[in-house]
């Protein structure tokens, strides 16, 4: 692969470049598809055969299993697809935020609010 | 010839959808983000604009990583909106006007700017919220419009120097359209944000307000910087300032700023908000 290309280091932060995008293709498929409630349906009714249908490998299907989300990012997960899969899970972007840092809801929460001050 | 009226620049966060949908107006968490929009709806009274042009970035709707378009102009009849994997209600679809569509098409690809153009286009939250911020109580947004999409999702993205020449040429294009059109603007996205990630949540208000002067008083500032550093800056989605700069460019020769807001947070977003006019 030879898609990459971010030259600058920054702290907890990955840019979507050809070779995530290359990676996360089937995952970021499945969660694309999220945008129809039939198949939301499906995926809840049948999360693994779900997973199978749309050929997500073994660390993109664990990573969907266990809702891990810094693993969905890292087995190639784009974040604008990935928030279709928090939805199913009634999960806002601050319960992911949440999950991502290791803080509680309520931390990220303030931790926002004080960035505001 | 068309006349140029302005440009609002807003954020453009899911959540304002669930807000409005459930009349949260008026709570203490959004009354800030809210309470920025009636002097826009005093401004628009008064410029009462025939079309918007609505530069905004797609989040997964009309998009996929099938085929992601650096540039993409919408020439249709109609624009839907559509669920976008939240169940949020979906607002009444937009009139488009392809005539101007197709005259912005045929300057931009025509100054080497090599778009995407889509006879059938849907909008995701993007360009149908900050529409309904515009014009709250109209059952169907009462503009017509012009989507304008520019590629955030995949790397890599347009330059911000890129962007902006962009913009440029798409005012210039608006304003050679022969018909006495009135055209607004609107630019949707940012401020600084980061929804992914072990740095989720990171904003930066000094660099968002530098970058909102900016567009007044200097408005090729933000071109200095690659959209790395851009993202080292204002965030993952951050980035989505590009839309802003691109709205900047497309109003002709310097600006006066009519109004601004600027709030955190709402869900894990700096919210800004600017109208500005062209002083000529």
């Amino acid at each position: 692969m030879s898609g990459t290309t971010q030259k600058r280091e920054i702290p907890g932060t990955r840019v979507f470049d050809g070779d995530l995008a290359q990676k996360g293709y089937a995952l970021n498929k499945m969660c694309f598809s999220f945008n129809s409630a039939e198949n939301r349906e499906a995926f809840s009714a049948d999360e693994k055969a779900y997973c199978t249908k749309y050929g997500l490998n073994k660390e993109q299907s664990e990573a969907i299993r266990t809702r891990n989300v810094l693993g969905l990012l890292a087995a190639g997960g784009n974040v604008y697809y990935l928030a279709k899969f928090a939805g199913i899970l009634g999960l806002d972007v601050q319960d992911l935020g949440a999950a991502q840092t290791g803080m509680t809801k309520e931390a990220f929460k303030a931790m926002l609010v004080a960035a505001g001050k | 010839m068309a006349k140029i009226v302005g440009g609002i620049t807003t954020s453009h966060v899911p959540a304002i959808g669930r807000a409005i949908a459930g009349s949260q107006q008026d709570d203490p968490y959004w009354k800030p983000f809210f309470d920025g929009f009636p002097p826009v709806h005093d401004w628009l009274q008064k410029v009462k604009p025939d079309v918007a042009v609505v530069i905004y970035n797609d989040h997964g709707l009309n998009f996929f990583l099938d085929k992601m378009p650096t540039f993409a102009v919408g020439a249709a009849p109609e624009y839907q909106n559509a669920d976008e994997g939240w169940g949020i209600p979906t607002l009444p679809p937009y009139k488009g006007d392809p005539a101007l569509s197709w005259h912005i098409i045929n300057e931009l690809v025509g100054k080497e700017f090599d778009l995407t153009t889509c006879q059938e286009m849907l909008v995701d939250h993007a360009f149908s919220l900050p529409l309904k911020l515009l014009w709250p109580n109209e059952e169907r947004c009462p503009v017509r419009t012009v989507p304008v999409c520019i590629n955030t999702v995949q790397y890599p993205l347009p330059s911000a120097k890129r962007c902006y020449k962009m913009g440029k040429a798409l005012g210039e294009a608006i304003a050679s359209w022969d018909d006495e059109l009135r055209v607004v603007i609107i630019g949707t996205g940012g401020l600084s944000h980061q929804l992914d990630g072990e740095r989720a949540g990171f904003v930066n208000k000094d660099f968002d307000l530098a970058f909102m002067e900016s567009l007044i008083n200097d408005p090729e500032w933000a071109t200095q910087y690659s959209n790395e550093e851009i993202v080292e800056k204002t965030g993952t989605q951050g980035v989505e300032l590009l839309m802003w700069l691109a709205t900047r460019a497309a109003l002709p020769g310097a600006v006066r700023k009519v109004h601004a807001n600027y709030h955190i947070p709402i869900s894990n977003t700096a919210a800004g908000l600017m109208v500005m006019e062209p002083i000529g």
